[in-house]
């Protein structure tokens, strides 16, 4: 009983999530396009599953992973974890006692990210118009790797209190450089993993972890330092991706390099 | 459906992996509540393969139907509004957002910007939530007009992060924060795929685009342009 009343909420809040995108679409087809979408029935059964899938999806998480996911974000930020008092003699952090929460930082990142419905739906997208030279699990994992690699050095960025736009600027350049060099028909799909990495699954978690980690290290402020973790998250994908894709070219390349070689030595 | 629930578990063991290392091993402590624990990884596996099916059958047919339906019609100043009413509409009823906007307002009521009761701090959150629905309903109509014109994405982008950067030196050091998270969460799940497949689609129906080089992009916009708008704005306020 209990489970169908959470079901039927979740289902209300899609519902009302969904409600707008619905409208639009349906108002520019009906007023402005009048032509009929293909397979209509077909199409709207499948916008069903999605909503069904939301649904059970969301609710599973509230009920499962996320009051476990938030408290284990509280218990390992928490001073009695940590071993006693974290300031050390002389006033200051030491971020080296926080070492368990970058490596759950970053574990969490990379398995929230692989589950994200949103990267999920690129990635198939992005296979398909490649024509398998992208490829849906290659994309996935690199996406989660930047986010696991963004979320680790963003909680390391809330324990010693830098300012976030050092980081993030430092991103950007980096973003900028690995533009030049990356191949010309992955950098749009790069940018876009960007956006898509931080939804339904991973805000809720990384939000507790990042404020659960500015209202226990000393000296922190919640409203300034607890926030930033998804910009971390949006920023550093980017990056791996490219990354991804510059490794993937140099390797083809190399063995292209080495069978032409082989070749030469056999003559 | 059999194939699909395999893959959907797949996706789902690291979470399980993580959170049971870190209960068991690291904080040592029994995982509680067994029960609710496993009907809601079952509701999650059936959830993620209902989504996959859905997606494949309804959102990616719909958005491709409708870009093939305005690049035939040939109406640039309807396609540009469709864009800006997609990313406006989807954003201003976003969970994510509104959860952020009332956590801004409390910034800037502590800070002293507004003041710190019910009424101004309500009419702060509003104000940003409208200013980021309207950055986004920006960010589609111009990523559009790019697919449409074939221009090079990362001109573009690398220009607005420099907007970014100068903005920021400017900016109140409490917003800065939440402008930055602001980029990342205003696409929601069901937006990315409708998106993505408008991209792809008009970059497929017009001569001359790659749509793996011009169909992609419309996210990147749509993360970019709130950073800067909400920096704005709170500077403005």
């Amino acid at each position: 009983m209990d489970l169908l009343i959470g079901l039927a909420h979740t289902l209300y809040a899609t519902l009302h999530d969904v409600f707008p995108i619905v409208a639009v679409v349906v108002g520019f087809q009906v007023l402005i396009l009048r032509r009929p979408i293909p397979n209509l029935g077909k199409s709207l059964i499948g916008f069903v599953y999605v909503l069904i899938g939301l649904t059970l999806f969301l609710a599973g998480l509230e009920r499962a992973l996320f009051p476990l996911g938030k408290l284990m974000a509280y218990q390992l930020t928490s001073p009695d974890f940590l071993g006693g008092d974290p300031v050390s003699t002389d006033g200051l952090v030491r971020w080296q006692d926080y070492l368990w929460v970058y490596v759950f930082a970053a574990a969490i990142g990379f398995a929230t990210t692989l589950a994200e419905p949103a990267l999920i739906a690129v990635a198939v997208k992005a296979q398909n118009v490649s024509g398998g030279t992208v490829r849906v699990w290659g994309l996935r994992v690199a996406v989660a790797l930047g986010v696991a690699i963004g979320i680790a050095l963003g909680t390391f960025r809330i324990v010693t209190g830098t300012p976030l736009y050092y980081y993030i600027i430092a991103g950007y350049v980096v973003v900028v450089v690995q533009t030049v060099f990356a191949p010309r028909a992955i950098i749009p799909l790069a940018y876009d993993s960007g956006g898509v990495t931080t939804s339904t699954v991973t805000v809720p978690l990384v939000a507790a972890l990042g404020l659960g980690l500015a209202s226990t290290v000393p000296g922190r402020n919640v409203l300034i330092d607890g926030f930033g973790l998804i910009a971390f998250a949006s920023l550093f994908p980017i990056i791996t991706v490219m990354g991804y894709a510059q490794l993937s070219d140099w390797w083809s390349l190399r063995r292209k390099h080495r069978r032409s070689s082989q070749k030469d030595d056999g003559n | 459906m059999l194939s699909l629930i395999r893959s959907s578990i797949r996706d789902l063991i690291p979470i399980f992996l993580v959170i049971a290392f870190f209960q068991l091993a690291v904080l040592r402590q029994p995982i509680p509540n067994i029960g609710d624990l496993l009907t809601g990884v079952a509701l999650v596996v059936l959830g993620l393969t209902f989504f996959t099916r859905g997606l494949e059958q309804g959102l990616f047919p719909i958005g491709e139907a409708i870009a093939h339906a305005f690049a035939r019609k040939g109406s640039l100043l309807w396609l540009l509004l469709f864009a800006f009413a997609l990313g406006f509409g989807t954003t201003i009823a976003e969970p994510a957002l509104i959860a952020i906007a009332d956590e801004a307002a409390k910034v800037a009521a502590q800070a002293g910007a507004i003041e710190a009761n019910d009424a101004s701090m309500r009419g702060y959150s509003r104000g940003l939530r409208v200013t980021v629905a309207f950055s986004v309903g920006i960010a589609i109509v111009v990523g559009v007009f790019r697919i449409l014109k074939g221009w090079p994405l990362h001109y573009l982008i690398i220009g607005g992060y420099m907007g970014v950067v100068v903005i920021t030196l400017f900016a109140p050091a409490e917003i800065i924060g939440i402008a930055y998270d602001s980029g990342g969460v205003t696409t929601s799940t069901v937006t990315v795929p409708l998106v993505t497949a408008l991209g792809v689609g008009l970059a497929s129906s017009i001569r001359g685009r790659n749509p793996l080089v011009d169909g992609f992009g419309l996210i990147a916009f749509a993360s970019l342009t709130p950073m800067i708008f909400v920096m704005i704005y709170g500077m403005l306020i």
